[in-house]
């Protein structure tokens, strides 16, 4: 075991600009040869970087690592903002006091209550699509829509405000895409609109989720402040579809590069739920590792000791690569007999939304595959615009043709 | 003996995110990925009620020993 990360130089991080969806190889090097790695992001202060499968399932999961420590460091990040992300600073005790009014929304068994919804806003997108004709652009017909349509419903905000919180919500997952003054105007205006809806539900009760969430602050006001509440429902409305908004695309560009294995879900729409948990633990959505936990004693992290108050980040993408869990890791396989990926995370701050994500996916999936049979890219790889600047990997457009 | 509760987890259903072993520690753990009560029996501690509340899956389930009455999740 070693303790001299002095004498060890901190690489730059991330390696490079993102390729598509490729992990830099520097990932695959490091597991092998050296587990913990130090790194200095554009900024803050420099940080441990683990990119081991059970190393990254120990900094994300042992309660000796915590997020609310990160509070008043200068976190490893980067983009120049600091702070703000709310549940995601917080370590249990208080996490959970939070987590636990939102859970029940987001449990497998809730959300297959809503698959039924989701197959009709897919199908009348599908509809949609065919009457436009080929080729379309699938970010703006059915990957920009289709999540956005769900959280609305399950929150119980109105669809019609969309192009309002849409604008708005890239200020949560923006790196450099917009101007620090931008991002504060953004979030700003996300808050003062649900702060309004919340307004709204204390003149009148609803049976969707912000109405829970509200009486769960006016009958106990100890379990969620009133700022808590507009930035919960901010982070729900933001998170609960940038990122699926972006992972779906990715999830076709995926299959559509690799024709044999859309041949093999179209010709086996069975095999669907296993694929999109494949093909979440296959493509490195995040740009790069985020959210540093900080180290609350000392404790040894890939035979090195990491020392109490140093920050650790762990890289899900170079977990979910990982030949120690995985067998044949780099391959796309639909017929893995179990598939423990890290691609929702691990730990107290799994993702509240991976089942609504999951049976999003696959509902998207399913239609596309039977829809949509003949599905094939309407224009070279090569010309496909990337977006940049973003704390996750995705494309500005999708042009298919059928 | 009374006012204890008796915690299961369904190894099937669990998915191993990590949330119960991540929040309460001193009750549960993941053996092979998947999570497993330390104790079947514990004293009532908000800790395990909160695990049960927060699974993605459902998968904890906490009862009263004496009457199988379901205590969580709510």
């Amino acid at each position: 075991m070693s303790t001299g990360h002095e004498v060890m130089q901190a690489r730059t991080y991330p390696f490079g600009d993102p390729d598509r969806l490729n992990l830099d190889p520097m990932y695959s090097k490091l597991r092998r040869e050296e587990p913990l790695t130090r790194v200095r992001l554009p900024f803050g202060e420099e940080a441990w970087l683990a990119t081991r499968y059970d190393d990254v399932r120990l900094v994300l999961g042992d309660a000796r690592f915590s997020r609310a420590a990160s509070v008043g460091r200068d976190e490893p990040r980067t983009h120049p903002r600091q702070g703000e992300s709310g549940m995601l600073s917080m370590d249990p005790p208080e996490h959970t006091r939070l987590r636990k009014i939102i859970a029940k929304a987001f449990t497998a068994r809730r959300v297959e209550q809503l698959r039924p919804r989701t197959q009709e806003i897919a199908d009348g997108l599908a509809d949609a699509m065919q009457q436009h004709g080929s080729p379309a652009d699938l970010v703006e017909h059915f990957a920009d829509v289709l999540p956005v349509a769900v959280i609305c419903e399950l929150l119980g905000v109105p669809f019609a405000d969309r192009d309002k919180f849409q604008t708005w919500s890239e200020a949560i997952i923006s790196t450099t895409s917009l101007t620090p003054q931008q991002i504060m105007e953004y979030l700003g205006n996300l808050h003062g609109y649900l702060a309004g809806l919340i307004a709204q539900r204390r003149v009148q009760d609803t049976d969707d989720l912000l109405g829970a969430m509200v009486r769960a602050r006016d009958e106990d006001g100890d379990r969620i402040s009133e700022q808590e509440l507009v930035e919960l429902s901010a982070g729900l409305l933001a998170a609960g579809h940038e990122t699926t908004v972006t992972q779906l695309p990715n999830f076709v560009y995926v299959l559509l590069t690799n024709p044999d294995r859309f041949a093999e879900l179209r010709d086996d729409p069975s095999l669907i739920p296993t694929a999109v948990d494949e093909l979440m633990r296959y493509i490195p959505l995040g740009t790069a590792a985020a959210f540093a936990r900080y180290a609350t004693e000392d404790i040894e992290v890939g035979g090195v000791l990491v020392r109490a108050g140093e920050p650790v980040l762990g890289s899900l993408a170079s977990a979910n690569r990982d030949g120690r869990v995985f067998e044949h890791p780099d391959e796309l396989d639909f017929h893995r007999e179990s598939n423990p990926h890290l691609g929702f995370g691990h730990g107290p701050h799994h993702c509240v939304g991976a089942q609504l994500a999951r049976m999003e996916l696959q509902v998207a999936l399913h239609t596309l595959v039977t829809r949509f049979p003949g599905l094939r890219l309407a224009v070279a790889e090569q010309e496909l615009p990337w977006k940049k600047g973003m704390l996750v990997r995705g494309l500005r457009e999708l042009p298919v043709s059928w | 003996m009374s006012g204890q509760w008796r915690v299961s987890v369904d190894r099937d259903r669990c998915i191993g995110s990590g949330l119960c072993a991540g929040t309460a520690p001193e009750h549960f753990q993941l053996v092979d990925k998947k999570s497993t009560p330390l104790h079947e029996l514990v004293e009532p501690d908000e800790a395990v009620s909160d695990a049960a509340d927060c699974c993605p899956v459902e998968a904890i389930l906490v009862t009263d020993p004496i009457t199988g009455t379901t205590i969580a999740p709510a």
